[in-house]
Formats: C-alpha cells, structure tokens, sequence
C-alpha cells in the first residue's frame, strides 16, 4: 500500500511554512464574494417580522395590508394563531418585495395581537426559575469523606453570562430556483456539503437537485450549521415568486436568536492537602441556553480528582435557543475549574504554577505537554520575575497574574477530495469544504505542493460548493485535520498513477521515482529526471484524477491538545476598569501545516477570549424579557486598543509534528476567560465571580472584599 | 473613538440636519411638498423630495454613476443594491463597526449612516478604487502580509479606515493606532496584523 504518511521534517518544503493566506488580496480588495453579497437578476428582498414578546400566544394575525402594498411580491404566516412563542424577536411572518426598504414597509402592514405569557430570562437566579431539570449528577470516589478529611477546603462561586455569536456576516442566503425542480443556494454557512439535504427534505426535492455555493464566509464560530427556519423560508418565497429571493437577518436578531453560548453558574469547592495536592472536588453548577436549558459544563475541567462530585442543573428560559459557541460548555467548565483551583492556591499562599504542577498527573494523558507549555508560558511573560501572592499590589492601579489549562479533541472530520492532474501541470484540489476565515483553501494547497514538490502557483483549491466531493462541516476543530488528510490520500495515489505513466520515459519502475523541486527524477540517479511540465505533459489530453478520503489509511491526524495561557492584567481600584497588558498563548495542535495561519487563529481566540472576559454579554430587560442590547453598540465587543499585547507560541517538533494534524479552532479561545478572571484576582485581591469582569462587578467585589 | 472625525459627511447640499431644519419650518410648507418637487436641482435647492424614487447621480472610484433611488436610500444600500459596488459590508447598519466605511470627500464615513442624497456631489473612494488583487495597494499589500484578515468580513471597512488613517497620519504612533481605529471592529481577532500592517506601511506615503 501507499505510504501516506507525512513527509520526515527534513524533507519538508511547504508543510510547517509561514505561507501567505492564497485568499488575502481577494478580501483585502473586497473582491471576495460573500453569500451576503449576491445579487441575482429580479431578485426580491425578504424580511422577517418578529414577536417582541419573550413569551407570548399569537390571537390574531391580518397580512392583508401587507400583500396590498407596492412592490410586495409574497406574504407568508410562519406562525398563526394558537402558536406559542417562546423568546422575544422569534419568527412571525415574513414579507418579499422588490426593495429591501419596501419588504421593511410591509412588515409595518401586518397586524398581530399576541396573549402575553409569564416569562423567564434571569437564570443566574436559580431559585426563581419556574422550572428546571432535575440534577445530574456524576460521582467518582467518595468526595463526602475526601472533603470532610481535607487539610484545607475553599468555596467558591463563578460563573460567566451568556454570549452570542455575533457573525459580522449575518444567517442567510440567497436562494434562485434554476427551474421548477433544481435550486441553487448561496448561504453564509459552515456546512456546504450538508446543507443541500436539509433544503430538499423541507421544499420536496431530491437532495441532488440543491446545489449550495459558499465561497467565503463571514464568520459562523459555531452558529452556522443549519440551513435554520429563514434558510428554508428563503427557497419557499423563491419557487412561489418565480424569482431569486435574499433573505439576512438584520443586526438585532442575528445577535439575539442566530446564535448563543450558554450561560453557566457554580458553586464549587475544593480540598486539599497542605501541599496542594487537592484531594477532592464538588460542584454543583446551572446555566440556560434557552428554551432548552443548557449542556453540562465538563467539571472539574481538565484535571480529574479521585474523589470528586459533579451535579448540573439545566433552566430552560425565554431566550433565543443556544448554538454551539467555539468549544461548546469547555469555556464555562474552564473559568470554574480554573478559579476554583487558583482560589485554592491564594489560600494556600502557594505559586499557582506550583500548584497546578504539584497536580498536573491529574490532567491525564497530556501532563507532559502542560509541563513544558507552563515552563514555556512562564518564560514569556516573565511569571517567576513578576508574580506576587495575592492581593499584595499597593496603589489605586494593580497589576496581577493568571494562568489557566485547557483541552479539546480536534480529530479530522469525515472529508472526500478529488484531486486533478492536468497534462499542463496544474494540479487541481476539489473538496465541498468552505473556509470559515482559517486559512482551508491554503492549508489544502500546501499538502498538494508538498505531495507533489511543486510550486504553490501550479495549485487550484475549489472548495465552497455543493458539487464537490463531500467534505464535512467545519465544527469542533476538525477541518484542517479532515481536508489535509483526504488531499493527502488523493494526491499520493494520484502521484502514483503520474509515476506509472512517465516510468517509461525514464527507463524506471514508478517506485524508484521521486517527485521534488518542480521535477520527477529516478531517486537513485537524479540525472534521469523530466520537469513538472515535461511529466505531465506525457499525459497527453487527459487528466489524472485520484479520490481520498478521512479517515484512510496511514496516520495523518490525531486528537487531543493541552494549552497553556496566561494574562498579565491591571485594575484601576477606583474605577473598576481592567487593561490587558499581556496574553500569552502557549498551544500545541500536533503537525502545524501553515504557522502564520495557525499563529493568526490563536491570537484571533485570545482576542475573541478578552470579549468574553471583559465586555461582551447578552443582557435582558427582566420586566419585559427582551434583549437590551441586540445590536453593536451596547453588545460589546473588543477594539483594537483593547486587547494589550499579545504573544503566541506554536508547541512544534518532537513530541508534537509526529501525532500528526489537529485542529486549533476551539482550544486557544477556552483559556482566557480563566486566565484574565485569575489575573484581576491576583491583582486586586479579591475573586470578581462571574464575567464579563465590568467595572461594577469589579467595583461590588471590591467593596464586598475589602480593598486591604 | 471622535479623534479621527469619522462622521457622515455633507453632500449635496441635503442632509439630515436639512431635513430636520425643514421639518422645523413645519407646516408652512407643506403646500409645496404636495407638488411632488422631485428632481435633484430642486432637492439641492432645499425643497422636499421623496418618498419616490429619484435620479442621482455620484462620483465613485473617479467615475460618475447615475441611480434612481428613494431618497431614504442609505449610501451603503445604494452602493451594495443598485451599484454593483459590494466590498463595503453591512453589519451593524448603525455606525459601529466600520464594516462600510467609505472615504468621503476625504475623511472615512460609515456609508450605513449617510443617505445616498446627500453624498451626490462628494468624491466617494470605495474599496474597489484602491487596489485589485494583481495590483494591491500598498496598505492593501501590507494586510495580506501581514495576515491582517481572517473570515474578511471586516476587512474592506478596515482598510479603508487605514487608508484614512494613514494619509492624515504619515508616522502614526502606537497609540495614535489604537485611538485612530477604534471605530470598526473585527470578530475573528486580527487586530494584531492590521496594527502591523499600518506599522509596516507608516511613514512610506500609503
């Protein structure tokens, strides 16, 4: 069989290079074509009317107006009367017209009289909930009697509010029936070889006649998955109207209802021996992500205790349903595991990376890579030269430091690759994966280079289409693994079958030829060796095509990373302002294919980590049940003079290139929650419970911690 | 962030101050709205227009373009719907994030926050008139260098801001970066390319 395997460091000319992004002078032109940005011949605008109740009955509903105004082409009730809405901004009806603005005039000609309903939105108050799951619980050891045998025991409560997702590209497509049975979709979306099906099932077609078309995309980080409700609404209107229909959320609803991380909340404690080792674990944690409730958070998050006890309520509530938010519950098990741990070494009076050394066999598998990612952590920020107990700055303005740990999976996904070599020497890659904005098009283009020692020029990537081999759908850090592999499995046999047809030429069996620097050449004897274009122009007129897939055969990819980051913050005592001075991202995703991209991900999650940490939050009016900031002025996210400086470092060579491809997506933005939290209680003496870490909960922290 | 006076400019001569100031005659004029004063010289001279469509005509890349628009036409729709012109993003449609940011008369404005109306008349720069991927512009040059994108969304708006930026910043300083271009925002996290990529190009005329 084939070797698949990747090439040895030293026979690398592409693999673990600083390639530039192949798609940068397209964004940074505005060439590139978003989904958002088709525009078809008589294409019709689609907007959605929505309920402003978080909880009400719809009693009546008259679209008459509506379909009587000029330019409205359709009027569709999405729900009638009886239907019951669950969270404010849901989907009522929905209008197509010839001009955005007259689809948002005749939104204002529908009537709808809704019974309002009790509603529900403030979870972080548990006892208030009018309903929730019974907990679940997980046990190991005996943690009653580890605890009540603990040297030392701490208690403590975290928590962080629920978030969106906040795609600068809202949901949405673009949808034109070719004719009455084939449709052609543009969406913003992170599956383009699952969307097709999930189209088809709901208009009744077969599933090959729904061609998807994502070429680039503007951020999905989890929230696009599904064609959802206005995907299929969106077809619908297109075959009633006969013409093309565009239909994106507006700002308001794509912060509101097209995405969401689930809030969490615990109380935790902890017990340990006067050295640290801790000995036992309990929490007892809730947390909404809507209608629905919410997953349970990983706890104790990283380590695992011999004695521990993990109990986790879901409250559902009247807030748009939750959609995986990068790292899906390992943001929330990782502020609560991490201040829970740092809280103990503060009481203890012990270095933080001292105690979570004295317990980094606990952390399973990946303990040796913690080790060296702590050491390599510290060094960058200067840990050993800068770090002080607890609470000992002095002044208005304190300085403080925090580390956290972190874990994800990453194994490459289910993908396919055709992959083309043409007589002139191009060598075309074909995979129905899309790029979220991590760089797929490159990646697949250096392991087609690499395979076949060529120049990244002779590389066509096409992805972004329904048409090509199925690829799976970019979630849970599993693109790069998936597309790399199967190009890899592609491109090696495809490179045999290029071998069999010029061996001949050179007098030589097509296992003594190697493909390296633009030429083929018998490996024993470089001398009898054709160029690129003279190997493949023995082609003749017809190509070579070869299919891989993921998984195959060979070790390309693995799963499992650790992840180290630490944050060096200051907090104005007086004002309750925290400032990044520092992140350092230390992370480890196996075989690096492109550093500059890997590189560009990491600080991209450090930066989406000092949102979460500091500013962002979905914040709901308790009386009425709306959100108060579905827009972008008062749900914030970070600028560009709020992120201090960051340093990332990529864990490569021995140890690391060997496990082959993982993915990166999800780990690096799991950390800084943590880290930021352990670093403004290192700083101004005191746990702030629950992020965002705003001025006013600094400020009530201090004021309910003393400020000694 | 006000240091870089990233505001809707003044156009044509309409605006919504003028709007407002007309409303404010009250309705002393209301027999003349009922005319349906609906040309462009009219509505430079002050009258009523609207609400149906109307010809204007703009000044965009260097090129003249001519649309028929209802007045409350935003500058962002008209450049996206009917112009063909879709590197300005719509995102936030509330002056925010910069997505859409165009340069006016100069100076960057939020294309989402000025009518089309009243941007008749200015020299409007949109990402298009900068550089095309075979002849990037310099700062364009320097973003893909310094891998100062990711999904792209924000990035035309974000170019353009730095082009504004730069021309009235020749040797900006870190901080002046940081207060320079606040007004737009980036999900995926490239800060640290585009302060590199403005770093890089600072002090060479981008």
């Amino acid at each position: 069989m084939a070797d698949y395997s990747w090439p040895a460091p030293e026979n690398r000319d592409h693999l673990g290079s600083r390639l530039l992004r192949l798609d940068g002078p397209v964004k940074v032109t505005g060439a590139a074509e978003y989904s958002l940005d088709v525009k078809r011949r008589g294409m019709l605008y689609a907007r959605l009317l929505r309920c402003p109740h978080a909880h009400a009955r719809i009693t009546r509903i008259d679209v008459s107006a509506a379909e009587a105004m000029p330019g409205v082409k359709a009027v569709k009730v999405i729900q009638n009367v009886g239907a019951e809405i669950k969270w404010a901004l849901d989907e009522v009806a929905v209008v197509a017209a010839d001009s955005e603005e007259r689809a948002g005039d005749a939104l204002r000609g529908i009537e709808v009289d809704y019974e309002v309903l009790p509603h529900f939105v403030t979870e972080r108050e548990l006892d208030k909930a009018p309903e929730s799951t019974p907990a679940q619980e997980a046990v190991e050891g005996d943690p009653d009697a580890a605890m009540a045998a603990a040297q030392v025991r701490v208690k403590g409560d975290y928590g962080l509010a629920g978030i969106a997702h906040c795609c600068l590209e809202p949901h949405g497509s673009v949808s034109d029936w070719d004719d009455p049975e084939n449709l052609t979709v543009w969406m913003s979306t992170q599956s383009v070889s699952g969307i097709p099906g999930q189209i088809a099932e709901q208009v009744g077609v077969p599933a090959a006649n729904v061609r998807t078309i994502c070429q680039h995309m503007g951020g999905g980080f989890g929230s696009k998955f599904s064609p959802d409700r206005w995907g299929i609404l969106c077809a619908e209107l297109a075959r009633t109207t006969s013409r093309p229909v565009k239909l994106f959320l507006e700002r308001g609803p794509e912060v509101a209802v097209a995405g969401g991380r689930p809030s969490a909340y615990a109380t935790v404690e902890v017990g340990a021996a006067k050295d640290g080792t801790v000995t036992a674990w309990s929490s007892r944690s809730w947390g909404s992500g809507g209608p629905g409730g919410s997953g349970s958070p990983p706890l104790p998050y990283v380590f695992k205790f011999e004695n521990q006890r993990q109990q986790h309520v879901s409250v559902p509530a009247n807030i748009g349903p939750s959609r995986a938010w990068r790292a899906p519950n390992h943001p929330q098990a990782c502020l609560i595991t991490m201040s829970a741990l740092e809280d103990l070494a503060a009481e203890l009076r012990m270095d933080p990376v001292a105690l979570f050394l004295k317990n980094i066999d606990k952390t399973g598998p990946r303990a040796q890579t913690y080790r060296e990612e702590l050491q390599k952590g510290a060094e960058l920020i200067g840990w050993q030269q800068t770090w002080h107990p607890r609470g000992e700055g002095r002044g208005p303005i304190r300085s403080g430091l925090g580390l956290s740990l972190h874990t994800w999976g990453g194994r490459g996904h289910q993908s396919n690759c055709e992959l083309v070599v043409f007589p002139d020497g191009l060598v075309e890659a074909r995979l129905g994966s899309q790029d979220l904005g991590v760089g797929t098009r490159t990646v697949i283009a250096i392991v087609v280079a690499e395979t076949f020692g060529i120049g990244i020029d002779s590389v066509k990537v096409s992805i972004g289409d329904s048409r090509y081999p199925a690829s799976g759908a970019s979630g849970g850090s599993t693109t790069v693994g998936g597309v790399s592999a199967a190009t890899r499995r592609a491109a090696v046999d495809a490179r045999e079958q290029l071998f069999e047809r010029i061996a001949p030429h050179l007098e030589a069996t097509p296992d003594s030829l190697v493909a390296e620097d633009g030429k083929v050449f018998v490996k024993d004897d470089p001398t009898r060796s054709l160029t690129w274009a003279q190997a493949t122009s023995r082609l003749g007129v017809t190509p070579i095509t070869a299919a891989g897939k993921n998984p195959g055969p060979g070790k390309l990819t693995d799963s499992g990373v650790g992840g180290v980051q630490m944050a060096d913050v200051s907090v104005d005592t007086e004002t309750g302002i925290v400032k990044i001075n520092r992140l350092v991202a230390v992370q480890d995703c196996g075989l690096v294919i492109n550093v500059r991209t890997a590189e560009s991900q990491v600080y991209g999650a450090l930066i989406m980590g000092v949102c979460y940490a500091l500013t962002e939050e979905k914040i709901f009016d308790p009386t009425t049940g709306r959100p108060l900031n579905a827009d972008m002025e008062f749900y914030k996210l970070a600028g560009i003079s709020d992120i201090g400086e960051l340093i990332v470092h990529m864990m490569t060579g021995p140890g690391y290139d060997e496990r082959g491809v993982i993915g990166l997506g999800e780990p690096p933005v799991i950390s800084p929650g943590a880290a930021i939290s352990n670093a403004v209680a290192n700083a101004i003496g005191v746990r702030v419970p629950e992020l965002p870490l705003t001025p006013d909960r600094v400020l009530a922290a201090l004021e309910k911690g003393g400020r000694g | 962030m006000e240091s870089d006076g990233k505001k809707p400019g003044r156009g044509s001569g309409w605006s919504r101050r003028d709007f407002l100031q007309g409303s404010a005659a009250g309705a002393l004029a209301t027999g003349l709205v009922a005319d349906g004063l609906t040309t462009e010289a009219e509505a430079a001279s002050g009258g009523l227009v609207g609400p149906d469509p109307l010809p204007m005509s703009f000044r965009i890349n260097g090129r003249a373009h001519t649309a028929t628009l209802e007045p409350r036409v935003t500058l962002l729709d008209a450049l996206r719907n009917h112009l063909d012109l879709t590197g300005a993003k719509k995102v936030c449609d509330r002056a925010t994030c910069g997505a859409c940011t165009v340069i006016v008369d100069g100076k960057p404005a939020y294309a989402c926050s000025m009518l089309a109306i009243e941007a008749q008349g200015s020299d409007i720069q949109t990402i298009e008139g900068l550089g095309t991927p075979d002849n990037l512009h310099p700062l364009q040059a320097a973003f893909v260098e310094n891998d100062a994108q990711q999904c792209g969304f924000c990035t035309p708006g974000f170019v353009m801001a730095c082009k504004a930026f730069v021309d009235a910043h020749p040797n900006p300083s870190p901080q002046d970066v940081a207060e320079g271009l606040g007004g737009n925002l980036c999900r995926c996290g490239t800060y640290m390319g585009i302060r590199n990529a403005v770093k890089a190009v600072a002090g060479k005329g981008a």
